[in-house]
């Protein structure tokens, strides 16, 4: 069966490491943070100036003050810290912050992404992402394989404007995991119950299957 | 000590006119100078260009000026979450110039430290990097963008003194001392306006050199965009 939105952050959690500043986009990327194992130590940044993010508050005890990138009140754990815009993207164009996930509308076979206006239609803007993208090392995108219509998201050549370019690592969807690679995707984990051909036929750009493909483990 | 308090914000925009190009502070809704919003919208000042995150919603924040029809342009990375603005904008009466919010943070920081222009990596190869200078820097490609130039800055701060001295709380303080100093004239409205000495100054964010102005903020209303909680007694809390 293909995995809900929770089963995809449930997997990418997996990808978060000990001693990794991570940033979370708006959407999936936000529910990764419910699954990251205990026992290792890890930081959530959000762009608007806070390190060290720790769940929503408690009714009554929200503040106006504290919010994350998507605006919602949270709260800060031990060893928190605020900053300005400046130095919050310091962070991520320095290349301080080892793990950026976030949302997409499409993909394509070398990496490009885009996620941020559908021209004539909705155009609120890139926010954070385009920094997000051009600077980090490590980038994973959580999104379903194909839109609303069916359509496949993870194409030879994105049709909507640019956010960045060849700078996607790794996809996690609703079918599969694959890895970008310079002959296209590569797939290197199918969800639970769902078969090869179900994947190939969602996916337009060019799809690697070498051998037997392994089942994701969540 | 050199003094800066003016009394209320309408002293605090003597000088701002038609057509002028604005800095303001904020991220949503958080950290926005909710006094000079308010102050030009009763004086009604129009042709803004407005240089800030977002556009607030269609009651608060910015949008309280685009209901108004008073800005002309405006600069920022994310304008979701109002209406108002997407009407504007789609019509083509709001002209609109989205960037990364990297590089609007940076740009005022450029204009803040003297510096004409910076190079990023973000957006390049997007329609972000159309018609600008491009340059490689060890194998990798950058864009240059320019300083800001603006008439005023208008931030808000969590505490400040005579001197101009500025505290900020959590994550209100956003783009706010990225703007201080990066206008023409800064004003800076607080919540706190503390007695002259009384800031330690090893705690202070942003020295009173780049705020020309200060005043005691009133009624700030702090509205919250995306209340978000978790229920105590799913905790055996309370």
């Amino acid at each position: 069966m293909a995995l809900d939105k929770q089963g995809i952050a449930k997997r990418i959690a997996k990808e978060v490491k000990d001693g990794y500043y991570v940033n979370l986009g708006i959407g999936i990327p936000t529910l990764v943070a419910n699954y990251v194992r205990e026992d290792i130590d890890v930081e959530f940044q959000s762009e608007n100036g806070v390190l060290g993010m720790g769940p929503f508050p408690f009714e009554g005890e929200e503040d106006a003050d504290i919010i994350n990138a998507g605006k919602q009140t949270i709260t800060t754990l031990p060893g928190a810290s605020f900053f300005d815009s400046a130095l919050s993207f310091s962070m991520i164009r320095g290349q301080h912050v080892q793990l950026t996930i976030l949302g997409a509308m499409e993909v394509s076979e070398n990496g490009d992404i885009a996620n941020w206006k559908i021209p004539g239609k909705m155009v609120k803007g890139m926010g954070g992402a385009m920094d997000l993208v051009a600077s980090a090392d490590n980038i994973i995108v959580a999104m379903m394989h194909t839109n609303r219509a069916g359509a496949s998201k993870l194409l030879k050549q994105c049709s909507l404007p640019l956010t960045g370019v060849a700078c996607v690592k790794k996809i996690v969807t609703n079918l599969a995991v694959l890895e970008v690679t310079s002959k296209g995707f590569n797939l290197l984990e199918r969800a639970p119950g769902v078969n090869v051909e179900e994947i190939k036929a969602a996916t337009e750009g060019n799809l690697i299957i070498t051998g037997e493909i392994p089942e994701m483990n969540i | 000590m050199i003094q800066k308090k003016v009394s209320d914000a309408r002293e605090a925009l003597q000088g701002v006119s038609n057509g002028m190009t604005l800095m303001l502070g904020g991220f949503g809704l958080s950290g926005i100078p909710e006094n000079a919003i308010s102050e030009l919208m009763h004086q009604g000042f129009n042709n803004l260009t407005c240089i800030s995150n977002n556009a607030g919603v269609d009651d608060f924040g910015l949008g309280l000026l685009l209901q108004k029809k008073q800005i002309k342009k405006m600069v920022s990375s994310y304008v979701g979450e109002n209406d108002e603005f997407e009407r504007q904008m789609l019509s083509g009466e709001l002209d609109v110039e989205l960037i990364p919010q990297g590089t609007l943070a940076e740009r005022c920081r450029a204009a803040q430290a003297g510096f004409p222009a910076i190079y990023t990596p973000a957006g390049y190869g997007t329609e972000v990097a159309e018609g600008k200078e491009t340059r490689e820097f060890n194998g990798k490609m950058y864009v240059l963008e320019h300083a800001f130039r603006a008439d005023f800055s208008f931030v808000k701060a969590w505490k400040g003194d005579v001197a101009g001295n500025l505290i900020f709380k959590g994550t209100a303080r956003n783009f706010n001392p990225n703007m201080c100093g990066a206008a023409k004239i800064t004003v800076a409205e607080v919540e706190e306006f503390v007695p002259a000495g009384s800031l330690d100054p090893n705690q202070i964010h942003i020295p009173g050199i780049f705020v020309q102005r200060i005043f005691q903020g009133v009624n700030y209303e702090k509205r919250i965009e995306q209340r978000t909680v978790r229920q105590k007694a799913q905790y055996g809390i309370g």
